[in-house]
């Protein structure tokens, strides 16, 4: 029992710390590695609690997985940004946030402390977690039993989450190029490495409506209509 | 000095502080990136207090919730950070303030 309360107390330590390092640190790449810190001691905490597979999944998934997105989010936007407080249309927000936060934080301690140790419910009679088979054993026989419905859902969550993010990150077609993604402007190499199948029909559609109306116009919007006309034709 | 004893209401202390810091943090900072870390912060509180309940009612449908909670998580952050990633590409420097477009 010694070693379990001296394995929550550093383990508790090192989530608390991270969880303010995430708040209150400025700089986005800082809050991120707080994030880590908080993850890794809540998988301590699953380990100390006999849920080995869910500390195992904790780490590989919030700690491999989603900080590594938070990082690279991160660098992608640029980590120099800091955050404009020159503008404030709530400037009461800061202290009525942190007021409730504290009292979210008083009340559910005083509600757990005040209710004593017993926790009420029944105990379970058809999963027993205290069997003498690993938890990962028990936890696949009921996800594959009772939960099955809720785990085919989630397989239609993540590929919606999976298509989402594809259409959320493409470029819009029609929007100009940002010059701070791309300094040199628009690479000619780059698009014609990566000729975007939209454009094609939409440019060859343009390029026959103004060859029509260029005729009257003059002769170098007629060099400029042919070479584009051109450039469909080898396109098409 | 008494005994103490490692119960699961010092899980569920330690849950609702986590819990109590990540709401606070969700409603102070204006950073969207850092909004999303502090909605991670209550989803493992949650989490936390889902594995205590459920070595204390002995029941491994709690460890199973936290699975489905782990999965919901990756899910919200892949489609929540390429929201970002596509306000910040149109409003470089854009705070969650700043963002009040569809404001009622």
């Amino acid at each position: 029992m010694r070693v379990e309360m001296f394995t929550f107390l550093v383990a508790g330590a090192i989530v608390l710390g991270g969880a303010l390092g995430v708040v209150l640190l400025r700089n986005p790449v800082h809050n991120a590695l707080s994030l880590v810190a908080t993850l890794f001691g809540v998988a301590v905490l699953f380990v100390a609690q006999e849920a080995y597979f869910l500390a195992a999944i904790q780490v590989i998934v919030y700690a491999g997985a989603i900080v590594i997105l938070f990082l690279f989010v991160i660098m992608l936007l640029g980590v120099d940004r800091v955050e404009s407080t020159e503008r404030d249309p709530l400037p009461a927000q800061r202290i009525i946030g942190v007021l409730a936060g504290l009292g979210i934080g008083v009340l559910s301690i005083v509600i757990l402390v005040a209710g004593g140790d017993d926790t009420t419910g029944k105990k379970s009679a058809t999963a027993p977690l205290s069997d003498q088979a690993p938890d990962i054993e028990r936890l696949g026989k009921v996800l594959f039993t009772d939960y099955v419905f809720a785990f085919e859902v989630t397989a239609v969550l993540l590929t919606v989450a999976v298509v989402g993010a594809v259409v959320l990150a493409r470029r819009p077609t029609g929007e100009p190029i940002d010059l701070d993604e791309f300094p040199d402007g628009p690479a000619v190499e780059h698009v014609a490495m990566f000729p975007d199948p939209d454009d094609e029909p939409d440019e060859a559609f343009e390029v026959t409506d103004a060859a029509t109306d260029g005729d009257a116009d003059g002769s170098s919007a007629d060099a400029d209509d042919a070479a584009q006309s051109a450039d469909a034709e080898v396109a098409g | 000095m008494p005994q103490l004893v490692l119960t699961e209401t010092w899980y569920l202390v330690l849950a609702a502080i986590l819990f109590s810091i990540g709401a606070t943090g969700l409603l102070i900072r204006r950073n969207v990136l850092v909004m999303f870390m502090c909605v991670e912060l209550m989803l493992n509180a949650v989490n936390l207090s889902f594995v205590a309940f459920a070595r204390s009612l002995d029941d491994v449908g709690g460890q199973a919730v936290v699975f489905f909670v782990l999965v919901v998580a990756a899910a919200e952050v892949v489609v929540g950070l390429g929201i970002i990633v596509a306000i910040m590409r149109r409003r470089p420097g854009a705070t969650a303030d700043d963002i009040s477009l569809m404001r009622g």
